[in-house]
């Protein structure tokens, strides 16, 4: 489907109040267009942000999934994104910032191409896990939730990833690698352009 | 009605109350860090743990409801030991060195931890990181002190509808504070205080100026006058152990001579100057709106109170144009005390230190605005909180319980009744009307005892109309006018108001304070502030308009005289001049 076609129905869906349609279409429509793997202009996202944000704004409790959404909309929760938020959802700037510092998922820092996730579930934890994250850090001289000054990777704790028999986990991006050594950790990054 | 049972004790209470107000209701105190009265429980400090028969847990009297037939223990081994435990950890994370915090003796931890009878410190080990925020001139944060109950960030937030502090990040690392660690001055803070009256430690203070005060005081260079606002003489001696609104006015006067102030001066005389200005203002504008037909900003919104002014800066800009342009007692005080009293006295200006005590912290932040020198210098030197003003009385070793009545110094001294209640909500709304329906019509307010009671105490916010018939010619054009006022205090009240009227309602004049109460709540006063104490501080503020033979801002005769020598008359080039302000779009 067209943008247009998609702009039509959103002011369609507005008329009638149906502003839970409206955040799926926007969902649906950031899936698609990020598929269409050009670079989308940053002004474009915003524009997106405040369709957005304008289609929860009557919603109790809004706050979280338009996070959520815009997380996904640009990779990480730009300061500007921010306080578009603040202002359109009409909740003070600190509350959103105490909303995003409380939930780990939510990052205010770009994040790299490619997520490094260790486990650190019970089972990846007692088999070197501990060792594996720290030879991660060494290797890309980053801390737990860096991202490396080159945007290539980022590094994250996981709890269990549910692959206990393969322990220890490492995930970089959707690629799962098993029993990994800390003596390996280098091998495995450099396999990633 | 729902009974239960406290102690064996039954209850009858209103459905939905919870067990913390079961338990006041029968008397019986359960100690809390978090809660904030008429507003949603937090059940943040866990300090207010009661028993419940059948319950499997001990639960927090202040979140839970008080169901038919419950039977509840407050005072239990088990009870004790464990808000015990809560205080315990509580002290375990709390950076507090209580010998040299400003609120020893005044802490709400340091009570209970005493109360309990903790005499160590159960949990040794980490402690908060210590991180001091000075950046604003009137509240200091210090996160190390703070123990997380969230009162502040209720006031802020809910009452005061601004939403400068938030809880941020989680656990251990959490703090309470601006969005992503900034500074005070960095957001939308209108430095009204309420938070630093609110918190039960010493993690949100007043900055303190008394060290400035005592340095000028103690230099045979400066001329120091001192002035003190209406609300400080029905609080100060809550610090000296009176009964809440006790009017301890004389010897307020008489302290402040003691500690070595040059001259005692009066807000009041500048709230009657106000009344003076704001009032023709006001006739001004109706005029304009109603005879010359000019597009004027309507309804005309006091300025009295610096938070309130931020709070529009920042939130309402578009309508700076309808607040009155008229500067606060405070500044009115400090201009006219460098010039028209510098001349009358023959004292060099630039020697002159002009010194407020105030029941406001916003008032510390508003001496500092660069545009407050039209005297030539900043025109407003020092503000001392109500607080600070006692901790002076106390360092200098007078017993205030014993002084004798003084009496303040002229030409700057006298005020009227009208102007006292400025320190009450709907007190300036009352004082201006008092004036103007006289100038208007040439009889007194029409009203009992010159009370304009539907505008007068606690309710949020506050309307009232007032018919204007048998004008003086001069006037002609107001006659069988209606004249409707409203007003409100706590900001969060404010913005209901604001929000009727772009709705359509309609309004002449409206009166804002910015605490809860009017400045007898302000964030500067002695703690701990109910609505009972404000109550009673309204009270004593209304006994003392009472029991003045003077009770019209138009008929003192310093009011008289400081027109005829000095300002020529209201809204003259002169009180534009010193008396005027203007404001600027912070958003």
């Amino acid at each position: 489907m067209s943008t247009p076609a998609f702009d039509y129905l959103f002011v369609f869906f507005e008329k009638l109040n149906l502003y839970h349609t409206i955040f799926i279409m926007t969902e649906l429509k950031t899936e698609m267009t990020s598929c269409n793997c050009g670079e989308i202009q940053e002004e474009e996202l915003y524009e997106r942000l405040k369709i957005i944000v304008k289609s929860q704004r009557t919603i109790p409790g809004a706050l979280i999934p338009v996070l959520q959404t815009t997380q996904n909309l640009f990779g990480y929760l730009p300061e500007k994104a921010l306080r578009i938020i603040s202002k359109e959802l009409k909740k003070p700037y600190s509350e959103v910032a105490g909303v995003v510092g409380f939930y780990s998922y939510f990052s205010t820092t770009p994040k790299g191409k490619y997520t490094v996730r260790v486990c650190l579930g019970t089972a990846c934890y007692v088999r070197g896990g501990q060792d594996v994250l720290k030879a991660l850090q060494k290797e890309l001289n980053i801390g737990i939730g860096g991202t490396t000054p080159d945007k290539k990777f980022s590094l994250e704790v996981g709890r269990c990833f549910g692959a206990c028999g393969l322990a220890p986990v490492v995930m970089v991006g959707d690629q799962t690698f098993q029993r990994v050594k800390p003596t390996g950790v280098g091998e495995i990054l450099n396999s990633f352009e | 009605m729902t009974t239960v049972y406290i102690n064996k004790q039954a209850v009858e209470i209103s459905e939905g109350s919870t067990i913390f107000d079961a338990a006041a209701k029968a008397g019986i105190r359960i100690p809390t860090l978090c809660h904030v009265e008429n507003q949603f429980p937090k059940g943040a400090c866990r300090v207010c743990m009661v028993d419940v028969e059948g319950a499997r847990n001990m639960v927090a009297s202040c979140t839970t409801p008080a169901l038919e037939g419950m039977k509840i223990t407050t005072n239990s081994k088990n009870v004790r030991e464990a808000r015990k435990f809560v205080v315990e950890l509580l002290i375990s994370e709390h950076c507090g060195e209580c010998k040299t915090c400003v609120r020893n003796e005044d802490c709400e931890l340091q009570q209970l931890a005493t109360e309990m009878g903790i005499m160590e410190i159960a949990f040794p080990g980490e402690t908060l990181k210590t991180f001091i925020d000075d950046s604003t001139p009137a509240l200091v944060r210090d996160s190390g002190k703070c123990i997380k109950c969230r009162r502040c960030m209720t006031v802020c937030n809910e009452i005061q509808g601004v939403g400068s502090l938030f809880a941020q990040g989680r656990g251990f690392d959490s703090k309470i504070g601006p969005a992503f660690d900034q500074h005070l001055d960095g957001v939308m803070c209108v430095q009204c205080g309420q938070c630093a009256a609110i918190c039960p430690v010493g993690a949100i203070t007043e900055k303190e100026h008394i060290d400035f005060v005592w340095e000028a005081i103690e230099d045979p260079k400066k001329f120091v006058v001192v002035q003190t606002a209406p609300a400080i003489r029905a609080a100060l001696g809550e610090c000296f152990g009176y009964e809440p609104g006790t009017r301890v006015t004389g010897k307020m006067v008489s302290a402040l001579r003691l500690l070595g102030f040059d001259r005692v001066f009066d807000t009041n005389f500048t709230a009657d100057l106000t009344i003076m200005e704001e009032g023709t203002e006001l006739l001004t504008r109706l005029k304009k709106a109603l005879v010359d037909k000019q597009q004027v900003a309507l309804p005309q919104f006091t300025s009295c109170s610096p938070g309130w002014i931020k709070y529009a800066e920042y939130f309402y800009p578009e309508i700076l144009d309808n607040i009155s342009s008229c500067k606060s007692p405070q500044q009115m005080f400090g201009a006219v005390a460098k010039t028209y009293y510098a001349k009358k006295a023959g004292v060099d200006p630039k020697d002159i230190v002009v010194v407020s005590v105030m029941p406001c912290t916003a008032k510390k932040f508003e001496c500092q605005r660069p545009e407050m020198n039209d005297s030539g210098f900043q025109d407003v030197d020092y503000v001392l909180t109500t607080r600070e003003l006692a901790r002076m009385i106390k360092q200098s070793g007078i017993e205030f319980r014993n002084l004798e009545d003084g009496v303040m110094d002229s030409p700057m001294g006298s005020g009227s009744g009208a102007a006292d209640i400025f320190a009450n909500t709907g007190g300036v709304m009352e004082a201006a009307l008092r004036t103007a329906y006289q100038i208007v019509t040439g009889r007194e307010l029409p009203v009992a005892n010159l009370h304009l009671q539907p505008v007068a105490g606690l309710e949020g916010v506050k309307k009232a109309s007032l018919k204007i018939e048998g004008c003086l010619p001069a006037w002609s054009f107001l006659e069988g006018v209606e004249l409707k006022v409203g007003v409100a205090h706590g900001l969060g009240n404010a913005k209901k108001i604001i929000e009727a009227m772009r709705a359509g309602e309609e309004f002449h004049f409206i009166e804002i304070m910015t605490c809860p109460g009017g400045c007898i709540g302000g964030g500067g006063q002695p703690r701990f502030t109910t609505n009972e104490i404000r109550n009673k501080r309204i009270g004593a503020i209304y006994a003392e308009d009472e029991g003045k033979q003077l009770r019209k801002s138009h008929e003192n005769p310093e009011i008289i005289q400081i027109y005829e020598e000095f300002l020529k008359q209201p809204l003259s080039h002169l009180s534009h001049e010193l008396l005027h302000t203007k404001y600027f779009d912070r958003n």
